[in-house]
């Protein structure tokens, strides 16, 4: 309730009148993604703190730069101890700590998980708005469509079938982030033929007898875990023998940002390559 | 006249799991027609249609056999060594003991470096609660002792696999839990055949020959001493055939609970209550009734993955609370 007024007032405002002592100087991102975006864009000094998780490597686009902020992980107490003027966070951040922090008076901004390319842009011009950096928003979004232009070269006609598999045999679909970024690639996606566009379990079996193009694959984490062992399935290796695949480059894959657009262009390379697909 | 309709009753029963078996390996989300299915089975046909019903389907109805018949008949074992009739390796604590152990042995990467380590560490799960419930509740101990000994040792082993899972660092192991607590037997391989199939024959060949002993033990304890029984020997062997059993079923399918529970007791009447007759048929009727349920999961929600514990907790649930109604009655 309280978040979704300070959303429509967010939006109701228009940019131009927000006045430059409006721009927040102690912004603290708590969501792997708000720190990206966040990243790309704030002025200097503007960000306090990003997320545990942007510094990893495996999930983060920017870990490196991620390094020259000093990293919390989540809790209201932490995050109140920064004296933040802004807190970002992502639609999925616990909602009773937002709601602790937004009645010890901070602004709470919430990002939704964007699945689509107008997401992209939304998030891009929204994050510009609250950091009060417009024109490096519009910046980037210029640089994300001329990308993307470039990118999205696929003829008309049949599209090479692409399947994505990840630990617990799951899959993603054009209703997804990974699965739009198979579908801009120039792909078909079999988790949409079989009707699990939103994600779904993927039978290994279906997945074999589908006559995939390309095999998208989940990729292992640190530690072990037997949700991750169809990925050894000796079936599938043999699959992947067959087949070309390749890796689910998870920093690329998880998070609305520009970054989708470097799977975008590994994939699309490999439909290039693909001697029957062209 | 008895022992030829228990003879009957046996072939029945393996019929049944014969026609539960090719179902198992017919009936899949990829919707292939029998005939190609069985000439690919065969290693006739499209490759890749091979490699699904060998290395995919194949595994997966072999595991649903050896999985139930081994939890049928350790049911009816524990039934019989501990004159309980709601003895079952899931309410007791032993499927969630032998999933802690196997749980350990892929998370310490243990697994990893040495298959059976994994079946061996279930088995040492599975051991450990069996000797414990012993240990709290007796041999001799009444129904009560024995389920709140059980209760006892399922939440503190489904505690420490929580924890376990919840202090890795993979993303992935949290919700595994789901498949350690209601077990599925989706996308195995032949290795998981190889690496159980010595656990459950060890654990069959250890049972199978003390059946007799356990008639004996019907007329209780001192009866049975007195028939010439080595009660030490007879415990001893029981334990390690059910940890052998329970341990190796469980690392590989998870925890799938009731099945010990609700096939000796709908198979108790037809064979006369006699424990040597009760394992081989409970060890058939585990059998067709954990098949019939992965091919039921296949059917009710091919795109879902739904989890074989559902299906046999939602026939066993019901189950056992009609015997704790008719074991009170029996009380009073």
């Amino acid at each position: 309730m309280v978040r979704s007024g300070l959303l429509a007032l967010a939006l109701a405002l228009p940019c131009a009148v927000l006045a430059r002592a409006d721009v927040p100087q102690r912004v603290v991102s708590m969501n792997l993604c708000t720190d990206q975006l966040a990243m790309l864009l704030a002025g200097p000094g503007q960000l306090v703190s990003v997320s545990r998780h942007a510094g990893d490597p495996s999930t983060s686009a920017m870990a490196d730069q991620a390094r020259a902020f000093p990293a919390n992980g989540g809790t209201a107490e932490e995050i109140y101890l920064l004296r933040p003027d802004l807190v970002l966070a992502g639609d999925y951040t616990n909602p009773v700590t937002l709601a602790m922090l937004q009645r010890l008076g901070i602004r709470v901004e919430t990002f939704p998980a964007d699945e689509t390319v107008a997401g992209i842009r939304d998030n891009l011009r929204r994050m510009g708005e609250l950091l009060g950096r417009e024109p490096a928003a519009g910046d980037a979004i210029r640089d994300f469509d001329r990308d993307l232009a470039r990118l999205d070269d696929a003829p008309p006609g049949p599209r090479p079938l692409a399947a994505l598999y990840a630990a617990n045999g799951y899959s993603s679909g054009s209703l997804t982030l990974p699965g739009q970024i198979i579908a801009l690639a120039g792909f078909e996606n079999l988790a949409d033929r079989r009707g699990i566009a939103a994600g779904g379990y993927l039978p290994l079996e279906t997945l074999l007898l589908s006559g995939s193009d390309l095999l998208v694959k989940g990729r292992r984490y640190p530690g072990r875990s037997r949700a991750e062992e169809p990925l050894d399935h000796p079936a599938l290796r043999e699959l992947a023998r067959r087949l070309p695949s390749t890796p689910m480059n998870d920093p690329e894959w998880v998070c609305g940002t520009p970054f989708v657009l470097n799977a975008v262009a590994r994939l699309r390379d490999q439909r290039l390559s693909m001697p029957e697909a062209k | 006249m008895i022992r030829a309709s228990y003879s009957r009753l046996l072939a029945l029963l393996a019929l049944l799991v014969a026609a539960l078996f090719t179902a198992s390996l017919l009936i899949g989300p990829a919707g292939v027609r029998p005939g190609p299915a069985l000439a690919a089975l065969l290693g006739q046909g499209d490759e890749m249609l091979a490699l699904v019903m060998r290395e995919i389907r194949l595994p997966r109805a072999i595991l649903g056999v050896l999985v139930g018949a081994a939890l049928g008949m350790s049911g009816a074992v524990l039934q019989g060594f501990l004159r309980n009739p709601l003895a079952e390796p899931g309410l007791i604590g032993t499927s969630a003991s032998a999933a802690l152990g196997a749980v350990l042995a892929i998370h310490t990467g243990l697994s990893l470096a040495f298959p059976l380590a994994l079946p061996l560490a279930a088995l040492a799960g599975a051991l450990v609660s069996v000797l414990l419930v012993l240990i709290l509740a007796g041999a001799r101990g009444g129904a009560l002792a024995l389920i709140l000994a059980g209760i006892a040792i399922s939440a503190l082993a489904g505690a420490a696999t929580s924890l376990v899972l919840n202090l890795s660092p993979n993303p992935f192991a949290a919700n595994e839990i789901i498949f350690w607590t209601l077990g599925s037997l989706a996308d195995r391989s032949m290795l998981h055949v190889w690496i159980v199939l010595p656990f459950l024959l060890a654990g069959f060949a250890l049972l199978v020959p003390i059946t007799g002993q356990l008639d004996a033990l019907t007329l209780g304890e001192d009866a049975a001493a007195s028939m010439g029984v080595d009660l030490r020997r007879l415990r001893l062997l029981l334990v390690a055939g059910t940890a052998a059993l329970v341990g190796g079923a469980t690392a590989v399918a998870g925890t799938i609970g009731f099945v010990g529970l609700v096939v000796p007791h709908v198979l108790r009447h037809a064979v006369g209550a006699r424990p040597s007759r009760l394992l081989p048929a409970s060890a058939l009727g585990g059998a067709a009734m954990v098949l019939a349920a992965d091919v039921a999961v296949r059917l009710i929600l091919p795109e879902r993955d739904l989890k074989l514990g559902v299906l046999t907790a939602l026939v066993g649930a019901p189950f056992f609370l009609r015997l704790i109604l008719k074991t009170r009655g029996n009380a009073l």
